[in-house]
């Protein structure tokens, strides 16, 4: 196995709040790795480090060996690696295609006949409204619009922020499936910060648990399942309103 | 029926060209939502920036009527662009995440260094430049007031159009349009796109120069004499009409203008030539007061 994504001893402040004190966190190539964490762990300013937004203030960020803690945010995702974020971002006012469009800027153009038809078949519902304004989408449906977006481009790493969050219990469903499926057929390695952990935990090859900037538990998403502190901190209450 | 006619055609010329300089002012509000009252100002360096050519060309002996058009187009763009990109970093770039406030201030300021510098070095007498492209038809005579159509006139409303287009296809249909209007909705996701924010922003303020300066260019040989003035006036009845057709829309940028310019004629010729302005301002209350979206704006309220 290669290593896709690697954090050593990452800070990060927001203002004059210390939001990571130190993260160790590796995403190897083909795998899907869960960061789990109550609110205001410190989740997704873990991932939106990796966009510069904010930048380290220490420790190094490495992607494919190189690395990109200093490198400015729009010359990100152009390495190969695509953000799904939260609370979705699309452009309200842009049609579904644009949107899609936008995900694929910087794609190489000869594929995209064929990506969007691969994003229609994944998502038939982006077909039927390809001409709508992304605004007038519902929840799940913009949810998946901000996924194909971030596939348009193509990315080796793709990281998604908590994206079950306030979706209709079926798209959780068809969210998580899609991850799994992506991940399987396509080999897509996958960094999901989900506060759905009992979900997150069984898609998941691997997990850790961040809690107020602190990696505190890691291990395989089993493990992590089985574990007395994960269950007490994460699971009781989650576990009962998932089954 | 001759006059009205004469003044339709005046007010169609006048009207194109505040759409024209209109249609930079809206672009720069579609991509980061602030009024750049500098525009006016802008367009009144390109009207100095084609007398000077103009005039070198002709003491040049350059005299053929397209080519020295050609040559003041090219070097009013060039160097208007250069300004308006220039005025971006130095004036608003840096405020950029500040309140809404700061860049409109700094706007004002930047568009009172514009005039004074224009003043102090082109000097404040009004310049005037022989005919460029004199003549046009003659419609027809009636009760001996003969109405005229110049070719200025129709050069001016053509090119109008053809910008419009030009502009309106960039923004709807291509890839850098596309990543305008990403900057305009969401800049920290496009920038998470592989958008560089401040690119777009400062090509979106060299296009808006480029308008002005083609409307400066129009400006002077239509009318034949500028000075150092011209860019504050013009840039608030360009403000008017994009305001008056929805701020953020380029064919209302236009219809505003042509609205405005025509008013300013009707106005002038059968009520008052000193209260024109008049009717153009009080144009601007009433669509704030009953339509603050404009004719072809979109309305503030957004499903989310």
């Amino acid at each position: 196995m290669t290593t896709m994504l690697e954090y050593s001893g990452v800070h990060a402040h927001y203002g004059a709040i210390h939001a990571l004190r130190g993260v160790d966190l590796n995403v190897q190539k083909g795998e899907i790795v869960t960061l789990i964490g109550a609110n205001g762990a410190g989740k997704s300013t873990l991932m939106m480090t990796l966009f510069g937004k904010p930048t380290a203030s220490a420790g190094k960020i490495h992607f494919q060996g190189q690395d990109i803690t200093r490198v400015p945010t729009h010359r990100i995702s152009r390495q190969g690696i695509a953000l799904v974020p939260e609370g979705r971002r699309i452009f309200a006012r842009m049609t579904v295609l644009e949107n899609l469009q936008m995900g694929s800027t910087f794609a190489d153009p000869a594929h995209f006949d064929a990506d969007l038809q691969r994003m229609f078949a994944m998502f038939p519902i982006l077909e039927q409204r390809r001409e709508q304004r992304a605004g007038t989408l519902s929840g799940g449906e913009q949810q998946m619009l901000a996924i194909g977006r971030a596939l348009m481009g193509r990315p080796q790493l793709l990281l998604l922020d908590e994206p079950s969050l306030g979706l209709a219990p079926l798209y959780i469903k068809q969210v998580f499936k899609i991850i799994r499926e992506l991940n399987e057929a396509h080999g897509m390695t996958i960094l999901l910060v989900e506060q759905n952990a009992h979900h997150a935990l069984r898609v998941a090859h691997r997990g850790y648990v961040l809690q107020h900037g602190e990696i505190v538990l890691t291990g395989t998403g089993e493990q992590l399942l089985a574990s007395p502190e994960v269950r007490a901190a994460y699971l009781e209450s989650s576990a009962e309103a998932h089954g | 029926m001759g006059q009205l006619i004469q003044q339709l055609i005046n007010g169609l010329t006048l009207g194109a060209v505040y759409g024209l300089i209109a249609l930079g002012y809206t672009m720069v509000y579609g991509i980061i939502g602030m009024i750049n009252f500098a525009h006016g100002d802008i367009y009144m360096v390109s009207a100095i920036i084609a007398v000077t050519v103009l005039t070198l060309l002709g003491s040049l002996g350059i005299a053929a009527i397209p080519l020295s058009l050609l040559i003041t187009l090219a070097v009013a763009i060039f160097f208007t662009a250069v300004y308006g990109w220039a005025v971006e970093r130095v004036a608003y770039r840096p405020l950029r995440g500040s309140t809404r406030l700061a860049p409109l201030i700094s706007a004002i300021g930047m568009s009172i260094f514009l005039q004074n510098m224009v003043q102090l070095t082109q000097g404040a007498r009004v310049k005037p430049i022989a005919a460029l492209l004199p003549g046009g038809f003659e419609l027809f005579t009636q009760n001996g007031f003969t109405v005229h159509l110049a070719y200025t006139q129709i050069l001016i409303v053509i090119t109008t159009v053809l910008l419009l287009c030009v502009f309106s296809y960039l923004i709807t249909r291509t890839s850098f349009g596309r990543q305008q209007r990403a900057c305009e909705q969401d800049r920290t996701m496009t920038s998470l796109l592989g958008i560089n924010v401040d690119r777009t922003i400062s090509l979106t303020f060299v296009l808006g120069a480029a308008l002005a300066a083609v409307a400066g260019v129009m400006v002077t040989v239509y009318y034949g004499v500028v000075d150092f003035s011209i860019g504050f006036v013009a840039g608030i009845k360009a403000f008017t009409a994009a305001v008056l057709g929805g701020v953020g829309s380029l064919p209302g940028a236009v219809l505003g203008g042509l609205i405005i310019g025509l008013i300013e004629s009707f106005w002038g010729a059968y009520l008052s030539p000193a209260y024109s302005d008049l009717g153009t301002f009080g144009i601007l209350i009433l669509v704030l007061m009953f339509r603050p979206s404009g004719l072809l704006g979109r309305p503030e309220v957004e499903k989310v």
